[in-house]
């Protein structure tokens, strides 16, 4: 029985090796094993990676591929471990200054030569997320806009319409804090959510250049014009613009807040959409704008966060892993995994179709056509991850103790002093 | 020839048998004394060794001296992190220790025959058996301003809303009370056992002299809960500097790092998502390695003056 089973799969996997060589065009099949360690763990990233990994093994049915999702906070100490030690194939990570420990360290692999003129000019918006000392070391899956996303229903009845500028975003929140709201739900307790209005706070003030190069350590904490970005957030903070004890709750936690309407908006990626709509605030009473301009000598710039898949440079069937990237990053799966009833989140391929949901949209409008400044990953990917903790728990402590800004940001100059070599 | 080896294996077998009684002891310590010595031993020598270099855990180690010592030192003085940690700990040491009284009264309590006292013993033993991360998510539910119970009893009272684990005021005092409910089911279970080998001829004579309530308590009860007290002070003052997983659930730390103690912040800086700090990590642990040590000497010195007597 076992040897006919054998004499069959050898009978077919000649069949496919002929096959593979009339169809050489990158879908030659493949043999051999694929470990991924993933950490989409969410359901419906993880049903999204599922189905990528078994379309992929439709492709290649005598590649053996063994998938592995773990937790998202738990992967991101994870990682280290088994880059060194027990390697999978391709692995789940983030762009930019986020990859930096472990391209210096080696443990990524240099996959330039996948980023070939067509995947180059396809993954153009992508590219340099994915680029550090000029080689490529993954490729991008989704990235997401960040915004304010709003009670449109409460705009409608207090007469408002979305601010075009500093003066109109801070005189809608006053009407909304004179209808005895809040103006923004907020969950500070895992400290990033505070990052992304510093980010857009900051990019606003001093623009995209200056951002990138203070989360680059190039530019005191103390200097003047970073301190203008935080008396700007001051000003919001004297309104009290912002829900009450937001130190204590997860982004999660915050969001009934918004969906009860004691706030009228959040600023937040994308991802912030599924848990509202499901909350039960439709399309009629959910909008989205992009953050206003503050400083209107100063290109517009956005967050948008990249996610990745990468090669660990100890991993063991590179060609496979190779294989794998390219499909993912191709312009029909990545139309699939990004659409509304998937990750919900914008393609990376330029010739994907971005799905008929009006976030989407709106995201994708926002950052090829209306983001000239440039754009960003986020507080925590731009900056290195320890400079990234500290400013993050300064930002905090600002929101609560706006009076000791002084005294955070000489704590901040202090890590970076250190940090940054 | 055989004349030759003879007097060899006799020899041999001679000193085998002349050292059994010594050997055959280290023998069976064997297995024990090798794996503390690789699991424990080696691994301390190794942090203090770590921590006089900077090293991400991934790339070349590089030989800082006392480096990571001094940025410990200057963090104290600028009532940074290390200054908040140091002080939180010595709070967790102090309140802690209130398990010891609360779990004696409890004990003392749960001490009479009645119907169904097992029942309530095992109910209060319960914080004990669930696990810490239970009970701190049920503490942040239970404090969460928007619909913890808590607030929830407070705004009854016209009492506006705390934010007890979002503020820097109360938080440690938060996390610490939820620690002292399982603590106290521990002492509880030390004081119970206690309590049954608690001579009644004593208590008769006691109450033949007319001692009750407290007196009895004090100078006929307590001092021959001596060995509980002892192991209950020892297992609530390690518990105190250990502290780490209710803090981990609680708040990770937070708000904007009021809550850390040693044990946390050594995983923040070395382990955690945003640190690579492994030397930093490894100074962390010597300090709180010697504070430790201040306490584990004092346990052994008495244990050993106990032994001698």
């Amino acid at each position: 029985m076992t040897s006919l089973k054998t004499t069959l799969a050898a009978a077919l996997a000649g069949a496919t090796m002929l096959a593979g060589t009339a169809f050489a065009d990158g879908h030659a099949k493949l043999t051999g094993d694929l470990k991924i360690f993933s950490d989409m763990s969410n359901p419906a990233p993880r049903a999204v990676m599922e189905g990528m990994v078994a379309r992929f093994g439709e492709m290649h049915p005598d590649l053996n591929i063994e998938l592995t999702v773990i937790d998202r906070e738990a992967y991101k100490t994870q990682i280290r471990n088994f880059l060194t030690a027990d390697a999978p194939d391709v692995a789940n990570w983030y762009a930019a200054n986020r990859m930096r420990p472990y391209v210096d360290a080696g443990l990524f692999e240099d996959i330039s030569d996948v980023w070939d003129e067509q995947m180059s000019t396809e993954l153009a918006s992508t590219k340099g997320a994915m680029t550090l000392d000029g080689k490529q070391w993954g490729v991008p899956y989704t990235y997401y806009q960040w915004g304010v996303y709003y009670r449109k229903d409460i705009y409608e009845e207090l007469g408002l319409s979305e601010p075009s500028n500093w003066d109109e975003f801070k005189a809608n929140c006053q009407a909304v804090i004179d209808s005895g709201k809040k103006c923004f739900t907020l969950g500070s307790k895992f400290l990033w959510t505070a990052a992304g209005w510093f980010d857009y706070l900051n990019m606003r003030t001093n623009g995209y250049d200056f951002h990138a190069a203070l989360t680059n350590g190039e530019i005191e904490w103390t200097d003047d014009r970073v301190k203008a970005t935080f008396a700007n957030w001051r000003e919001l903070l004297d309104m009290g613009a912002f829900i009450d004890d937001h130190t204590a709750y997860s982004w999660q936690e915050s969001l009934p807040f918004m969906t009860n309407g004691d706030a009228a908006a959040i600023l937040k990626g994308n991802f912030a959409v599924a848990p509202l709509r499901e909350a039960g605030l439709d399309d009629s009473k959910l909008d989205f704008h992009q953050f206003p301009a503050i400083n209107p000598d100063v290109a517009l710039a956005e967050d948008a966060p990249t996610d990745t898949f990468h090669i660990p440079a100890n991993a063991s069937n590179k060609d496979n892993a190779k294989a794998f990237l390219k499909f993912v990053v191709s312009a029909e799966n990545q139309t699939m995994i990004n659409a509304g009833d998937a990750l919900g989140q914008l393609p990376v391929n330029n010739k994907s179709s971005v799905d008929e949901d009006k976030f989407l949209l709106e995201g994708f409008e926002m950052l090829s056509s209306n983001s000239p400044g440039g754009v960003a990953q986020f507080f925590d990917r731009d900056a290195p991850a320890e400079m990234a903790k500290v400013a993050m728990e300064g930002f905090q402590e600002f929101m609560v103790k706006p009076d000791d800004i002084d005294r955070i940001l000489g704590k901040l100059e202090r890590a970076r002093g250190r940090i940054y070599k | 020839m055989t004349l030759a080896t003879q007097p060899v294996t006799e020899i041999e077998r001679s000193y085998w048998q002349r050292n059994q009684q010594t050997l055959a002891p280290w023998l069976f310590l064997m297995p024990a004394i090798l794996f503390f010595a690789v699991y424990v031993i080696y691994p301390v020598f190794q942090s203090f060794n770590l921590s006089l270099y900077e090293w991400d855990g991934l790339g070349q180690a590089e030989y800082v001296g006392l480096r990571n010592y001094e940025d410990l030192y200057w963090e104290y003085v600028d009532r940074d992190s290390f200054y908040v940690s140091l002080k939180n700990n010595l709070i967790w040491l102090v309140l802690y220790l209130l398990a010891i009284p609360a779990g004696l009264f409890i004990a003392l309590f749960l001490n009479q025959t009645v119907t169904g006292i097992r029942l309530y013993k095992s109910l209060f033993f319960f914080p004990f058996v669930i696990s810490q991360v239970v009970v701190g998510l049920v503490f942040t539910w239970f404090y969460d301003p928007a619909f913890g119970i808590l607030n929830v009893v407070l705004g009854w009272f016209g009492a506006g809303p705390v934010n007890i684990l979002g503020s820097e005021g109360t938080v440690t005092y938060g996390i610490i009370l939820a620690g002292l409910w399982p603590q106290t089911a521990y002492c509880m279970i030390l004081y119970l056992t206690g309590l049954n080998a608690v001579n009644p001829e004593q208590i008769e004579a006691g109450r033949l002299d007319g001692a009750k309530g407290w007196r009895m308590l004090w100078h006929v009860v307590l001092p021959q809960l001596r060995p509980a007290t002892f192991i209950a002070f020892v297992v609530t003052i390690i518990g105190a500097l250990r502290s780490f997983d209710l803090i981990s659930v609680m708040t990770s730390g937070g708000p904007f790092g009021s809550s850390k103690v040693l044990a946390y912040y050594m995983f923040e800086v070395s382990l955690s998502e945003y640190g690579f700090r492994m030397g930093y990590g490894a100074a962390i642990a010597v300090v709180l390695f010697a504070i430790m040590m201040i306490f584990i000497t004092y346990f052994l010195w008495s244990m050993y003056r106990e032994e001698k007597r």
